[in-house]
């Protein structure tokens, strides 16, 4: 091999340079995300749909929300249990789970998402 | 071999007629509940709403408390600047208000007085026509609704628009809570924590107020000023030939914005 010895140098400064995300986050593992109901969100027990369904999909219900609330003015929801809710993020979701930081925030951070909806509606406040 | 010329034309004739019959079956058997299902009804579903401002009972100061209920309601931001105003309803005065209709022998009464302006919910609204996303359309009850959502900040509509009845958003509207100087203007906004702001880049102006129609309030100008005095500001439907607005208008002579333009305005002045 002609020229063997600058080959392996550039390789490994290669690969040191490739690998530095790794060496940087090394034994730093993410959080796993611990969502946490408020002491309302924990007695109403029940959610706009089982939690099976809401953990994994909430954005899918969510987006036919608003389109059906905004588009076409409905703007309640009958859930299975044949309660019925009125269609809003923030009055209705945000009023159980009014922990943004602790319930919302805890999953969107790991999976790196950052959805949009809190530049317009408003979050409660929360006690710090 | 599938399916042969014979079977297909039976099985085609069949789906036919329950195609026929069904909904007519249904409408037997359980009326309305077929509609109700395709469509969970909306409130105002055959209404045509429009609003009358009697200007004889209208004054400055009824004027502002109206113009105060709809940003209070709606998180419409003060932002000190007539360059990056939003505004849902404004006042203005007779010349702006009504070009061509003005001459010098008008009375000072009506020519020094202002008007209480918003958006007209044109029946022939031309800034939904030239919406490219659908953000802003015409509702079946005639309210010149605005998608958030879909807004993509063209600014199509406000070129459109021949009132001025559309703002756009220079920035993110809350930094008013940020900036020092329109900190001062704007005390704890937003105010209506069960609406929401808008955000930078989206067009927005006066609804209708279908978040309230919705459940069945009239819009909140008209209730600010009910509170004052009952008949200056007067919301209904027009499609019901019994309803106020539709008595009001058949009692008194109105003039209407820059009719000559065919946009149908649904904002009525008893002058």
């Amino acid at each position: 091999m002609y020229d063997g010895g600058k080959i392996i140098v550039g390789l490994i400064i290669c690969l040191t340079f490739f690998l530095t995300p790794v060496f940087f986050n090394l034994g730093k593992a993410a959080k796993e995300p611990d969502p946490k109901l408020t002491v309302k969100a924990k007695e109403a027990k029940e959610c706009v749909r089982d939690k099976s369904y809401m953990t994994p999909s909430h954005f899918s219900l969510l987006d036919e929300w608003r389109h059906t609330v905004v588009r076409d003015g409905e703007r309640y929801y009958k859930a299975e249990n044949g309660k019925v809710y009125y269609k809003s993020l923030q009055v209705t979701c945000m009023d159980c789970h009014s922990n943004k930081s602790t319930f919302c925030d805890q999953c969107h951070d790991y999976m790196g998402v950052s959805p949009y909806c809190w530049e317009c509606h408003v979050e409660p406040e929360e006690k710090k | 071999m599938g399916v042969n010329r014979r079977s297909f034309l039976k099985i085609a004739g069949l789906s036919t007629l329950f195609g026929l019959g069904g909904k007519a079956a249904m409408d037997i058997f359980v009326p309305g509940e077929l509609e109700a299902k395709i469509k969970a009804v909306p409130l105002t579903e055959g209404k045509r709403w429009a609003m009358v401002v009697d200007m004889h009972k209208m004054d400055e100061k009824l004027m502002d408390a109206c113009i105060e209920a709809c940003h209070h309601e709606h998180n419409v931001p003060d932002l000190g600047n007539p360059k990056e105003e939003i505004k849902w309803i404004w006042k203005e005065d007779y010349h702006h208000s009504f070009p061509g209709q003005q001459h010098e022998y008008i009375g000072d009464e009506i020519k020094h007085k202002s008007f209480l302006l918003m958006c007209n919910h044109c029946s022939h609204p031309p800034c939904c026509r030239v919406c490219p996303t659908k953000a802003t359309w015409q509702r079946e009850d005639g309210v010149i609704m605005m998608d958030q959502h879909r807004c993509i900040g063209c600014r199509f509509c406000m070129a459109a628009c021949p009132f001025g009845a559309r703002s756009f958003n220079w920035g993110d509207p809350r930094r008013v809570t940020e900036v020092k100087e329109l900190k001062a203007l704007n005390p704890d906004f937003p105010k209506n924590t069960d609406y929401p702001t808008r955000s930078k880049g989206v067009v927005e102006k006066c609804t209708f107020c279908t978040e309230r129609l919705a459940k069945g309030q009239v819009p909140a100008c008209v209730e600010a000023a009910n509170n004052v005095n009952k008949n200056a500001l007067t919301f209904g439907d027009l499609a019901d030939s019994d309803s106020d607005v539709r008595q009001i208008l058949r009692k008194h002579y109105s003039i209407r914005r820059k009719p000559e333009l065919g946009s149908e305005p649904n904002l009525f002045f008893i002058v």
